[in-house]
């Protein structure tokens, strides 16, 4: 098991290097500088001297392996360089900033969608063609089809302006800092409730599809019919034979989506002002704000590699038949 | 977009604009029933900007939410009042040799910085020295490059002397004055953004300091007890960034902000409702931006003037502002912002008239086919008209042209083009046939950069390829006098020089819409808008809001 993962581990370090090398190609392929983009594009004040500076200041003049080159050796030292924006700042802080509010929304939302999916899946299929599967499809196809900031609008205007149940958008009220701290606690959550609501609105078709799907092949398999004709519960059949074998593929997805943890939804983050990593990337492609960018892809491609990695260890803690076949190899 | 190009060529970016002001008043002061309208110290203020801030040192950004936030930090040595004159803030009086190669600031005394060590003459030759050094990555460096050298002459007392006459001298310090205490050992090392002060601790004269901020979240600001013209009566300032306009609309309809800016569609068609205004007074007075249908030169079918004029003749402003802002604009003969001292009211616009369109053609040799589509030598009159994407109104305009133009037998294409790429590849390269863009003016009339043949470089600012020697002339003599009563003369016979030309056709300056929460009192709407005097802004007693903070 262990020499396992470390032989993945190893082979994942030059993958990751062709990650970087042609995303790092890719991105400089796309037309526009950091230097123009800077300070006030078409500004009256700007002078080609300051643009030839700028250039030679963040190495823009030299050719792009020379440039790869050097993000590549201040990488290897952990330094991720500081952002071409016009504030300047460290990369690392910029993203640290950002990522908690991202991670915890996108953290909540799957807990969410994974504990309404999976019953909604597993009800859909067992009563297959029910009035429930009929509504419950439709209720997911309907979340699916509805654009996010069409439905956070109207959620704003709903909760915000014509009830005043909720805020409309941010993080915290004005006055957070005077509150006490139960109050600090409600006061956020009432302010994450219209985001998670729009993001997991959007989000259940796709798992609980996905539940609904794999349950249904399963419940159709001999061992199913064995164990009801065992006399078991139909409850236990469901719960425990086909539900574990059915939660297989969903594992695989979970991991996948992982690395999407940190992405953070541009739209949602736009529409309700949070200032997450979604803002941060946008702004970052189009300012041209490479070592941003750069940045933020070997965090992410670090991680889904860790996360293949982890949901291949899962797959052969949860299927006992991953395990025993790699131990008779 | 729209905040990039606000920003543009702004020398100061003041929000300085021009003209008449009206205040809409919804429930005005008079109807008060309760309490009396006195100032009063306290409350907090939410303003709600779209953009967020790039610095906390103005000195080394240009984009409108910096400086907004930073004017309320810092000083410079003048401002802008109402009407757009120059006065004295952290100056309290200059005198300008005959010359104009001298000028002399006197101090007010007794000013310190926020962190109580007193503002002398040294800080103003410190950022002077800052603005020019070739490691500060300031946008102001051509303001000061005319400069010979800056002295203390005393501790209260500061000498600029210039190589040669500038008309911008005393303008340009505006600049927000910078603590060398503190700054001085990164400016040496050409680490300024290094600098606490740029992200986490700005310390500046103005009459608020900053207190904390959220990065993509919020800056609060909090007034300054010992400001020396006096504590400003708001307590507290709240910027909070918001990056969708539709949000901040629900926001300031929630009663969730204080001060924001509307889109015309907001402000004509979505507050016009009882509960609305009585919440909220609008304001409306023409912005400092223009939006303009402008040619590459190069093109020898638009070198030819006559079809340009033709062009104007072919589009119809008026409709066109009714189209693209419900008419909440006013229509452009040029591009000194109407009403102020440079803007001449004697230049006409050229009227909507198809058949002198036309004829205009057909002298310059563009003939009518069959197809009703015009020829010249055998090829069609089409071209690509390009603009930016994300700017609703650039859009609108591009496709109006179009519609206007087929009119006259001219097919025109329609791209967008994302920002970066636009600038790059097609207006650094010249690579272009028309296109749709804007301009911000800042508060001096100055706008060599814009239309002197010398300005064609691929990175320089003469995009279209004008060149004019009359125009070229008048600009170098408007820029080298620094008596106002005679650049007066030559800017408006330079703003009728480039309307006769018509190098680009100007369509419109855009008004400024912002909304302010009515319980705010001592707003005085002018030429400058109405931010100029925010420090006499007050909440009377009874009606503030945010009493915690």
């Amino acid at each position: 098991m262990l020499a396992y993962a470390l032989r993945r581990l190893l082979l994942a370090l030059p993958l990751l290097l062709g990650i970087t090398f042609v995303s790092f190609v890719v991105i400089h392929l796309a037309p526009g500088d950091p230097s123009e983009l800077q300070s006030g594009d078409l500004s009256m004040q700007h002078s080609a001297q300051a643009y030839k500076q700028m250039r030679e200041e963040y190495g823009l003049d030299k050719s792009l392996p020379v440039q790869y080159w050097n993000w590549l050796s201040r990488l290897v030292r952990l330094d991720f360089g500081r952002s071409f924006a016009p504030d300047g700042r460290p990369v690392l802080a910029k993203i640290g900033e950002r990522l908690p509010i991202t991670l915890l929304l996108n953290i909540v939302e799957m807990l969410i969608i994974v504990s309404l999916a999976v019953p909604i899946g597993v009800l859909s299929a067992t009563r297959q063609y029910s009035t429930f599967d009929k509504i419950t499809t439709i209720f997911v196809f309907v979340g699916f089809a509805t654009p996010d900031f069409w439905l956070a609008l109207l959620l704003m205007i709903l909760f915000g302006v014509r009830l005043d149940w909720l805020p409309v958008s941010g993080l915290r009220s004005l006055n957070w800092e005077y509150l006490s701290f139960w109050r600090q606690q409600w006061d956020f959550l009432g302010h994450l409730a219209l985001p998670i609501l729009v993001a997991t609105f959007g989000g259940l078709a796709g798992f609980s599809r996905y539940m609904r799907q794999s349950m249904l092949e399963v419940i159709r398999q001999d061992y199913i019919q064995s164990a009801r004709a065992k006399g078991l519960a139909e409850r236990v059949v469901v719960g425990k034979h086909a539900l574990r074998n059915a939660l297989l593929p969903i594992v695989t997805i979970l991991g996948l989506s992982l690395p999407g943890l940190i992405g953070g939804s541009v739209i949602v983050e736009w529409i309700f002002a949070i200032p997450g990593m979604g803002q941060l990337m946008v702004q970052a492609a189009f300012e041209r704000d490479y070592p941003v960018l750069m940045g933020n892809l070997v965090i992410v491609s670090t991680l889904t590699l860790t996360a293949n990695l982890a949901a291949d260890i899962a797959y052969s803690l949860v299927d006992p038949r991953i395990r025993v076949g790699r131990r008779r190899r | 977009m729209v905040k990039r190009l606000r920003r543009l060529g702004a020398l100061i970016t003041l929000v300085v604009v021009a003209g008449g002001c009206t205040g809409e008043a919804g429930g005005g002061a008079g109807e008060r029933k309760t309490g009396a309208i006195v100032p009063a110290n306290g409350d907090s203020l939410i303003e709600a900007s779209i953009g967020n801030v790039s610095s906390l040192i103005p000195n080394i950004t240009s984009d409108s939410a910096s400086h907004e936030v930073g004017d309320l930090m810092y000083n410079g040595l003048v401002t802008l009042d109402r009407d757009l004159n120059v006065v004295g803030e952290l100056a309290k009086s200059w005198k300008l040799a005959k010359d104009c190669l001298t000028l002399d600031f006197q101090l007010q005394p007794g000013v310190r910085w926020h962190d109580g060590k007193p503002m002398t003459a040294a800080d103003v030759v410190f950022t002077w020295e800052t603005t020019v050094n070739p490691k500060t990555p300031s946008p102001y460096k051509s303001d000061f490059q005319d400069v010979e050298r800056v002295e203390a002459v005393g501790p209260h007392d500061v000498r600029v002397v210039y190589k040669r006459p500038y008309a911008k001298a005393l303008l340009s310090w505006a600049l927000p004055i910078l603590p060398r205490h503190l700054l001085e050992s990164y400016v040496k090392a050409g680490k300024i953004k290094e600098a606490p002060q740029n992200w986490t601790a700005p310390v500046g004269t103005g009459p608020y300091r900053f207190k904390e901020m959220k990065s993509g979240e919020k800056i609060v600001v909090v007034a300054n007890p010992e400001y020396f013209k006096g504590r400003p009566h708001i307590s507290r300032v709240v910027y909070r960034i918001i990056p969708s306009q539709a949000t901040i609309f629900l926001e300031v309809k929630a009663k969730g902000v204080d001060v924001a800016g509307l889109t015309a569609l907001q402000y004509k068609r979505q507050t016009e409702y009882p509960a609305f205004e009585k919440a909220y007074n609008k304001y409306r007075y023409p912005g400092a931006g223009y939006t303009y249908f402008g040619f590459n030169l190069k093109d020898p079918r638009f070198a030819d003037r006559r079809v340009r004029l033709a062009f104007a003749h072919a589009i119809n402003k008026q409709g066109l502002l009714d189209g693209v802002v419900l008419g909440l604009g006013r229509p452009a003969t040029g591009s000194f912002r109407p009403g102020t001292w440079a803007d001449n009211p004697a230049v006409k616009g050229i009227p909507y008239d198809l058949q002198r369109a036309q004829a205009l053609l057909a002298e310059a040799g563009w003939k009518r086919t069959n197809g009703g589509l015009l020829e010249k030598d055998g090829k069609p009159f089409t071209f690509e008209l390009l603009t930016n994407q994300g700017n609703d109104e650039r859009k609108k305009i591009a496709e109006i042209i179009q519609a206007s133009l087929r009119e006259l037998g001219v097919t025109v294409e329609i791209r967008i083009l994302e920002w970066a790429a636009f600038l790059k590849e097609h207006i650094k390269k010249r690579q272009f046939d028309a296109i749709v863009l804007g301009w911000g003016t800042g508060a001096d009339p100055d706008q060599y950069v814009v239309w002197h043949s010398s300005q064609m470089g691929p990175d320089d600012l003469n995009h279209i390829s004008y060149s004019n020697p009359e125009v070229d002339a008048l600009l170098e003599a408007g820029r080298s006098s620094c008596h106002q009563a005679e650049r007066v003369r030559f800017y408006h016979r330079l703003h009728q020089a480039l309307a006769d030309d018509q190098p680009v056709i100007f369509l419109y300056w855009r008004d400024a819409l912002p909304v302010v929460s009515n319980r705010i009192f001592g707003i005085d709407p002018g030429p400058a808008g109405i931010k100029w005097n925010f420090t006499d802004w007050f909440v009377p007693k009874h009606l503030q809001r945010y009493t915690a903070g």
